[in-house]
């Protein structure tokens, strides 16, 4: 990786340089106070960079070669899904009928996006195993705050006031967050020894005040890879208290075609498209979060809704928006949702077709539980033993624990010392109950020799450890930059160049 | 196998042998069994990559892009000009496909992307923080209610009609959740009813809610409306169009607490609505309220320069349920465009823009209102978008229009019904004077026929 100095775009700046010529005016140039009164403008242009193209193209190439990215190598980030892109889903996203089409255009003159939207939702929904989807939302957590105002309106609706969201301790950190932002009252519910819901506590909490119980928010598989065996039993305790279940679906790439949430008993499911269905993550975005929905939650879906209407006449099907939904619970955004990201997806699925995303799904599973096993082979298997020692989903935590308290290493020395070997380290100290935990995500589009690789990298650095701990401590050597004061960069923010 | 996988049958015997299992589906057996599916899903077999290169190239056929016609749609989204460089830098490996950078060490090049952005973001809009970036424009608004709340204790939002109608609906569907009322003030030829505006304003008053320019086109006077906002301790919230902000004064020097807004016009392209990205600007007070991701700067263990994910402990993998949001996404590669596309306009050329999209929108406003049956809907400045009214059905004049390949605009009676003879028009750089004469002759036309009544 590249390894200079950092030097911003603003610092590279000389006065007089630029890139861009625009077109000419064409129209009557006259000075710009003659059309909008003085006290309504600028004074002085903003100071943006001056700099001409080939600078600017260099200065970006080299930021480039200061990240890791999934193309150069293993990303195991659990809950993350780093699965590999396929590129051709770039190339039709940036079709000018989809890249160049305006938000706005007569959906009369939209009709094979409209159509590209329900073929996705339909889709979606079989995956699901619910029967109607809004793709608004425009990632995991919009689509959590999506269930939860959905669950409010449901209520509403019914003459109910709820106060209370139920969610395990191993959840996400954006479903409390997405519980407080929708005016809930969060309650924590206990894991058991199997790693899923402690029943005892749900009947407990549920049973101190179950007409305070709006929804249960559950991940299954959950974040520690592992299903929820009384998932049945936990959707009719929810049920009966009158409450919804939402699934937060950033773990639906283990089960895809092989068990469906709403089979499961979920009203409400998010699906990260950025995660099963190959929308690259871009750094941090952009991604979608469509959810899908049971019949008695459809009516207060967010407006507007693509809807079909078969054609009459010898005509076809066409394609609208529906503005006129009364029960609504409204807009979540502008428009009609991250359009760019329903192609990719689209796309994604239609190249794996229904087998596809089984084996997929399958190969994700497969992957997991063959690295949690070569792992447990080896010195793993003591300083870093998985958390819950059964057969995995699509993820698995292991427990640092053994390794601190042996070697004196934490889970974040693992993870940057891993940096120099080439990997991307798993989520560290996620979820919160498992102590130094590594949280691993292969996916199913990694090579068994992948999988080796890193297992043998994590048996090296153990190895290593062994003999001098020091080395991990102060890793990783081999970056653009070493260890940061994350310290600082909070109690001092400096977050713009000064000019 | 699919074609993006790649255990081999040798492999998965290996596997499974040290897994010790023999089938995969004994890792499935962990299902309850009522609830495996039993059957495939009925989806259609999987397809060769020409197959699907066909079959979304004939989805995209049906559309009638901004190739197909001329477009004049404005309403928050528009149809600039995005450099090659945008595309050659935004489709490298190293920026489309990590996640976000939460080890910084290898994350130093996004991380710094997310600096330079928030340093452009910070000087457009003259307010000192930014963000690194939100969903999109309408739910930042949302957003900013929510961190109104939290730093006022106060419940009622103010918002003025001229704010985008989506970000006024958003609003109101956050509102819902978090506990929140929004009282919405008319506009008066164009412009916000600053007597009806002062009036609604009181000490129970969170956030004051202004976009400009407005919805209508028209450049509010923000600092002159936003004054009544200070004087009773509620904050200003104000929208803007980022491309404006070479040449309108920007909203921190207005009075502006948060500054925000569609970030599409900046390096992005239409995608029917997204993915764009939303920007964020504050003030120093508000920097531990801010949501999303922020990028700030600090040093290594030996000395050197770096950049970290600043003041995590606003978010929600921290905070929980305490969180200033929800929100983690910061749309990083939407804001990398943005962040090259300003350093290709630069200090010179965004200037630039902003004064040639005012002549053209001026020459066009001109034009437009010198033919028979069309007149200004307000006399209000305006920057790269402008409202007429007709005096012919709106939809039969567009469907006249669309017909010659000219997307006219974007019909106000839907979001407006008071102004259901009104049109919006936008103009960037790529719409010419030739494109604008065009407009107005086919506008003129179609007025004429539906006036006689001329079939179509």
């Amino acid at each position: 990786m590249q390894r200079e100095r950092a030097e911003t775009i603003f610092e590279k700046s000389k006065p007089g340089r630029r890139a861009a010529t625009l077109p000419a005016a064409g129209v009557p140039e006259s000075p710009l106070a003659e059309l909008i009164p003085v006290r309504l403008l600028r004074a002085e242009p903003p100071r943006l960079p001056e700099i001409a193209e080939p600078e600017i193209v260099r200065h970006y190439n080299r930021l480039s070669r200061r990240n890791f990215d999934l193309d150069s190598g293993f990303y195991p980030l659990g809950s993350c899904t780093m699965k590999h892109n396929p590129r051709l889903n770039e190339r039709v996203a940036a079709l000018p009928g989809h890249a160049r089409l305006h938000p706005a255009q007569d959906p009369r003159r939209a009709q094979g996006a409209l159509e590209l939207m329900w073929l996705l939702q339909g889709s979606l929904a079989e995956i699901c195993g619910l029967p109607h989807v809004s793709l608004q939302p425009s990632a995991g957590s919009h689509g959590e705050l999506a269930g939860l105002l959905l669950t409010r309106a449901y209520h509403a609706d019914r003459g109910e006031r709820r106060t209370k969201v139920l969610a395990p301790d191993t959840s996400h950190g954006t479903n409390p967050a997405s519980v407080t932002m929708a005016g809930y009252e969060v309650v924590k519910v206990a894991t058991n020894e199997r790693g899923g819901v402690e029943m005892d506590d749900l009947r407990t909490q549920i049973d101190a005040d179950p007409e305070q119980v709006a929804c249960l928010m559950l991940t299954n598989p959950n974040t520690l890879g592992l299903f929820d065996e009384n998932i049945a039993e936990i959707a009719r305790l929810i049920h009966a208290a009158g409450g919804t279940l939402y699934y937060d679906g950033a773990n639906l790439n283990a089960v895809m075609g092989h068990s469906r949430p709403g089979d499961m008993g979920f009203d409400i499911v998010h699906v990260n498209l950025h995660k099963s269905f190959s929308q690259p993550h871009g750094g941090g975005g952009p991604g979608a979060g469509p959810i899908a929905v049971s019949d008695r939650i459809e009516p207060y879906l967010p407006r507007p809704q693509v809807v079909r209407r078969e054609g009459g006449n010898g005509h076809g099907p066409s394609y609208d928006l529906d503005h006129e939904r009364p029960k609504s619970i409204g807009r979540l955004r502008g428009f009609q949702g991250n359009f760019g990201v329903f192609v990719r997806s689209y796309a994604y699925i239609l190249s794996l077709g229904a087998d596809g995303l089984a084996e997929a799904s399958e190969t994700a599973v497969l992957n997991a539980n063959y690295l949690k096993a070569r792992l447990a082979a080896g010195r793993a298997g003591e300083r870093l033993p998985v958390a819950f020692d059964r057969h995995c989903m699509h993820e698995f935590v292991l427990s640092g624990k053994p390794m601190k308290r042996e070697l004196g290493l934490t889970t974040l020395d693992l993870a940057k010392r891993l940096l120099d070997f080439g990997f991307h380290p798993p989520t560290v100290y996620f979820p919160l109950l498992v102590e130094e935990a590594l949280m691993v995500e292969p996916t199913e589009t990694e090579t068994k020799e992948s999988l080796d690789a890193f297992a043998d990298a994590v048996e090296q650095i153990l190895a290593e450890a062994e003999e001098d701990a020091e080395v991990a401590k102060s890793a990783p050597y081999t970056t653009p930059v070493r260890r940061l004061d994350e310290v600082r960069a909070t109690r001092r923010p400096v977050v713009r160049q000064a000019l | 196998m699919t074609r993006y996988t790649s255990a081999t049958p040798a492999d998965r015997a290996q596997m499974l042998a040290a897994i010790g299992v023999s089938d995969p589906a004994e890792l499935f057996e962990q299902i309850p069994a009522p609830l495996r599916l039993g059957r495939p899903l009925q989806l259609p077999d999987g397809l060769s990559e020409a197959e699907v290169c066909e079959r979304l190239a004939a989805l995209a056929e049906r559309n009638a892009d901004a190739e197909d016609q001329v477009c004049f749609l404005g309403a928050g989204m528009y149809d600039h000009y995005v450099p090659a460089i945008v595309d050659a830098i935004t489709s490298r490996s190293e920026f489309l496909t990590p996640y976000t950078p939460y080890q910084p060490e290898i994350s130093q090049g996004g991380l710094q992307v997310m600096f330079e952005f928030q340093t452009a973001m910070s000087e457009l809009t003259a307010l000192p923080v930014s963000n690194a970036g939100l969903y999109e424009g309408p739910s930042s608004v949302a957003s900013a209610g929510y961190l109104a709340i939290g730093a006022t204790g106060r419940r009622r939002f103010v918002v003025s009609r001229g704010l985008h109608p989506h970000s006024r609906e958003t609003l109101v569907t956050y509102s819902r959740g978090y506990g929140a009322e929004v009282v919405e003030v008319g506009l008066e030829g164009g412009l916000t009813d600053a007597a009806a505006l002062a009036a609604a304003v009181d000490g129970e008053t969170a956030a004051v809610f202004l976009q400009s320019p407005n919805f209508l086109g028209a450049v509010e006077d923000v600092e002159a409306l936003g004054a009544v906002a200070k004087r009773h301790g509620a904050l200003l919230v104000v929208a803007c169009d980022p491309i404006t902000l070479g040449i309108l004064k920007p909203p921190g020097e207005c009075g502006a607490d948060i500054a925000l807004g569609e970030g599409q016009p900046l390096g992005n392209r239409l995608d029917f609505g997204g993915p764009s990205f939303g920007f964020f600007c504050a003030t120093e007070a508000q920097i531990r309220r801010m949501p999303g991701r922020i990028a700030g700067e600090t040093e290594d263990v030996d000395g050197r320069r770096g950049f970290v994910l600043a003041l995590q402990t606003r978010e929600q993998h921290i905070r929980r349920e305490k969180a200033t949001n929800n929100i983690c996404t910061a749309q990083a590669l939407n804001a990398l465009a943005a962040m090259v596309h300003l350093a290709w306009l630069g200090r010179a050329g965004f200037r630039e823009l902003g004064e040639l999209l005012a002549r053209r929108t001026a020459y066009a406003r001109r034009r437009l209102a010198a033919v028979e049956g069309i007149e200004p809907l307000h006399e209000a400045p305006v920057v790269r978008e402008f409202a007429v009214r007709l005096a012919a059905p709106v939809d039969a004049v567009l469907e006249r229009c669309a017909e010659r390949g000219i997307a006219a605009g974007y019909p106000l009676g839907r979001d407006y019904p008071e102004h259901g003879d009104g049109l919006l028009v936008a103009i960037t750089e790529r719409r010419s004077r030739e494109q604008i004469d065009a407009l107005a002759e086919a506008l003129g036309a179609a007025i004429a026929a539906e006036r006689e009544g001329v079939a179509a």
